[in-house]
């Protein structure tokens, strides 16, 4: 017993020992979208060069700055990977923690598809649409320009379009924590209440009304929240014909055996018409570098510098195999001329 | 007269309701039966679906290449420096190799589908022959290489051929060298080494479960070492020692509270205490050891004190007749004879924690790790958390590794259990 009780304090004495010396590897935190393609240049970084493999946790954009900007110092980590850009709060909240110094660097495009089941025909539909089948509030179908709010009375796509097939709305997504649910509340939900000419002139006057207008998903049962786990969507896609799901590219890609991504505003969701951005859906990922950190966590240099290689995210690189959706060239060669100079953000 | 009218009159009373009787218990004992049965079929269920969903991932598939070691690719014959060697163009030869055994594919976007046969591994693997063995810089060999993800998929099968070209991950010139390969007896599957020798991989050909399992032992050793010793100590004052008032009772109440607690909680409390008060590191077994130390801690207090129980009061008397001091009684007798009880306990208590990934997501331990922990303080995932991080995964192969992860998991569990229905077997002692 004496032995157990005295090895047990010994072992947390190393713990607060070794605590205090250098971290001999890269910490990385941040968004489950962008995880699949850091972790894929984590490994080949881990392979081919002599530092050790980066950890990369998978905690949420949200999650993953919150803890990078916690402060300075080895139990911190060095970078944060994000499905969205770095807002201004969050960028005072570092600030008040000694973090001045932060290197953003976009990765890439993501595209957010909207899917169903091989089985069935293929949607066609325009952002307008999204917007009438899945908001929280509609503009009255009886008189759509009085400008008189409705709660969403629709509950077949031929209502909202007659040129939709006759089924029942069902669209499975992600929850409000997710980075993916607050682009496809953006770029698809957003881009269709703007077409509505009344609601676009309100952003002038009302930016808030006119946001929770654009962006509030219905509560009804229409929207089911799928969970953060975009491979279930898939199979319950697959098992219920009837639905559509809401999910990133690179599972699209994985299964196109299974699903087919709907046509939006007539542009199917391909690694082409992503890249060209054509497709109105698509949204850019970043990841935040704490610039106070480059220089003391060994390797840090080294893995921004495979990140940008054009082995890695250029059009052939190893992470479009993963189905990123590499940035155009001009833009690459900005980024990366940044990485080199280690230019801070400004908002 | 009347007298016998009477007792015939309740004999068909009783008759009556007799065969009504029976019935009722019959039915009482359809119902358990019925209940085992559905739980059997239930589990039954989940085996089935997770063997036939992962018994193909202890398989690979091989491709034989014949790889020639072009000295102008690695180094001069000769070389030993082992810089050198790491830093050469391994891919190359592979390269080479596949374009000499398919000379008509020149178009540089087939050449690239047409490399994209082979895992991004497999350099790695002729790094590691030339680095133990650098003679071979100048040979020709014959050497198996792993497939790729695509490959694998389709070679078991998971892969549907009746679909139009462009819904297949594998589209038809592949299909057309891969045939090519097999009828040269050049692809092959074998039994899968790399799953349990190496760590997590985003290539799922390259992925393993050493890094989890590996990780998983750490932190149950450290959750061990903490609430096996803790938690006897505490039931024995409990059970032995303590006066038997009002804050005794409380702090009953509050252990029996503390092992209904959702393990998240714990999660959180060692996020607060052990990482932002002490300042320990993030996601490392040390710290995820702690936290379900916390969390099995009333579970094995709980099954040590009915062990303590258990024991007669008459052996403590009879020793302490004899004129054993209370410690003696207890450290000679009482608690030789409750071990296997406490043992049963604690050993349920860790199949419980080495199941848990609730409390490990606050504290970092769902995260993606490659090199495989080597103590307490090297950053590492858990088994559960391994299956939830390959459930997640776009890669189509990931599925069939995540079912055979979770009968890994599955395998250790039932071990444990037995092992505890096993020690309570030989040495539980019945008075």
């Amino acid at each position: 017993m004496k032995k157990l009780i005295s090895a047990a304090v010994a072992l947390s004495l190393t713990g607060f020992v070794s605590m205090a010396s250098a971290r001999d590897y890269i910490s990385v935190v941040g968004s489950s979208t962008v995880y699949p393609f850091a972790t894929v240049v984590a490994e080949q970084f881990g392979k081919t060069t002599k530092f050790k493999t980066p950890k990369i946790e998978s905690t949420g954009s949200g999650g993953g700055l919150k803890l990078f900007c916690a402060g300075v110092g080895v139990e911190h980590p060095d970078i944060t990977n994000a499905s969205r850009r770095i807002k201004s709060s969050e960028v005072e909240r570092c600030a008040g923690n000694g973090i001045n110094d932060i290197i953003e660097v976009k990765v890439g495009y993501d595209g957010i598809a909207l899917a169903n089941s091989k089985k069935a025909p293929q949607f066609k539909v325009t952002r307008k649409d999204i917007f009438l089948a899945l908001a929280k509030q509609v503009p009255d179908p009886k008189d759509p320009m009085s400008g008189k709010l409705v709660a969403n009375p629709y509950n077949t796509w031929k209502e909202v379009n007659k040129d939709l097939p006759d089924m029942a709305i069902e669209v499975l997504g992600p929850p409000p924590t997710s980075g993916t649910r607050d682009a496809f509340a953006e770029l698809a939900m957003e881009g269709g209440c703007k077409k509505i000419d009344w609601i676009k002139a309100m952003k002038k006057k009302d930016k808030k009304a006119y946001k929770s207008l654009c962006h509030t998903v219905r509560e009804d049962g229409k929207y089911i929240e799928a969970g953060e786990n975009d491979n279930l969507i898939v199979q319950k896609l697959e098992a219920n014909k009837g639905a559509l799901g809401v999910f990133g590219y690179s599972f699209l890609d994985q299964n196109s055996d299974k699903v087919q991504g709907s046509l939006i505003d007539g542009v199917a969701p391909t690694f082409e018409l992503i890249a060209d951005g054509s497709y109105p859906v698509s949204r850019p990922l970043y990841f935040y570098v704490k610039k106070a950190h480059m220089g003391k966590i060994p390797g840090i240099i080294e893995y921004l510098a495979e990140f940008s290689s054009d082995k890695a995210w250029g059009e052939e690189g190893y992470l479009a195999d993963k189905g990123l959706i590499p940035m155009p060239t001009e833009e690459r060669k900005a980024f990366k001329s940044d990485i080199e100079a280690m230019k801070p953000l400004k908002l | 007269m009347n007298n016998q009218q009477q007792h015939q009159k309740t004999m068909e009373r009783v008759q009556q309701g007799l065969d009504r009787r029976y019935r009722k218990e019959r039915h009482f004992r359809w119902l358990g039966l019925g209940a085992i049965i559905l739980g059997l079929l239930f589990v039954s269920f989940l085996f089935i679906t997770i063997i036939s969903n992962g018994y193909t991932a202890f398989q690979q598939t091989y491709v034989k290449l014949d790889v020639f070691y072009d000295p102008e690719m690695i180094a001069p014959i000769g070389e030993t420096d082992p810089e050198v060697l790491s830093r050469a163009n391994y891919g190359g030869l592979i390269k080479a190799s596949m374009r000499q055994m398919f000379p008509e594919v020149t178009n540089r976007r087939e050449k690239k589908v047409l490399y994209g046969l082979i895992s991004t591994g497999a350099s790695y693997e002729l790094r590691n022959a030339v680095m133990s063995n650098p003679a071979l810089i100048g040979s020709k060999a014959e050497v198996w290489v792993v497939a790729d993800d695509d490959v694998d998929m389709l070679i078991k099968g998971h892969i549907d051929l009746r679909l139009p070209e462009s819904d297949r991950r594998i589209k038809d010139n592949q299909l057309g060298w891969i045939h090519l390969l097999q009828e040269q007896d050049r692809i092959e599957k074998r039994f899968n080494t790399t799953f349990f020798t190496a760590g997590d991989s985003r290539e799922p050909e390259l992925s393993g479960i050493k890094g989890a399992i590996a990780g998983s032992f750490f932190t149950l050793l450290i959750c061990l070492t903490i609430a096996f010793p803790v938690g006897v100590a505490a039931a024995v004052y409990l059970e032995e020692f303590a006066p038997k008032n009002r804050w005794t009772d409380l702090i009953e109440v509050n252990i029996n509270n503390l092992a209904a607690v959702p393990s998240i909680v714990f999660g959180l409390l060692g996020l607060a205490v052990f990482i932002n008060f002490f300042g320990l590191p993030r996601s490392v077994p040390l710290v995820g050891g702690l936290v379900l130390a916390l969390m099995t801690l009333p579970t094995i207090i709980i099954a040590s004190r009915a062990a303590l129980k258990s024991v007669p009061p008459s052996i403590r008397e009879a020793a302490l007749g004899i004129g054993a001091s209370p410690m003696q009684t207890i450290t000679h007798h009482v608690l030789p004879l409750a071990l296997p009880g406490m043992l049963t306990g604690t050993i349920i208590g860790m199949a419980q924690a080495l199941g848990e990934t609730a409390p490990l997501l606050m504290i970092g331990m769902v995260a993606f790790i490659v090199d495989v922990p080597g103590s307490v303080m090297d950053p590492s995932a858990v088994l559960p958390v391994q299956i939830y991080l390959w459930a997640d995964s776009p890669e189509r192969a990931f599925v069939e590794r995540t079912s055979a992860a979770i009968m890994v998991l599955l395998a250790f569990l039932i071990s444990m259990n037995l092992l505890a229905v096993w020690l309570r077997k030989k040495f539980e002692r019945r008075w």
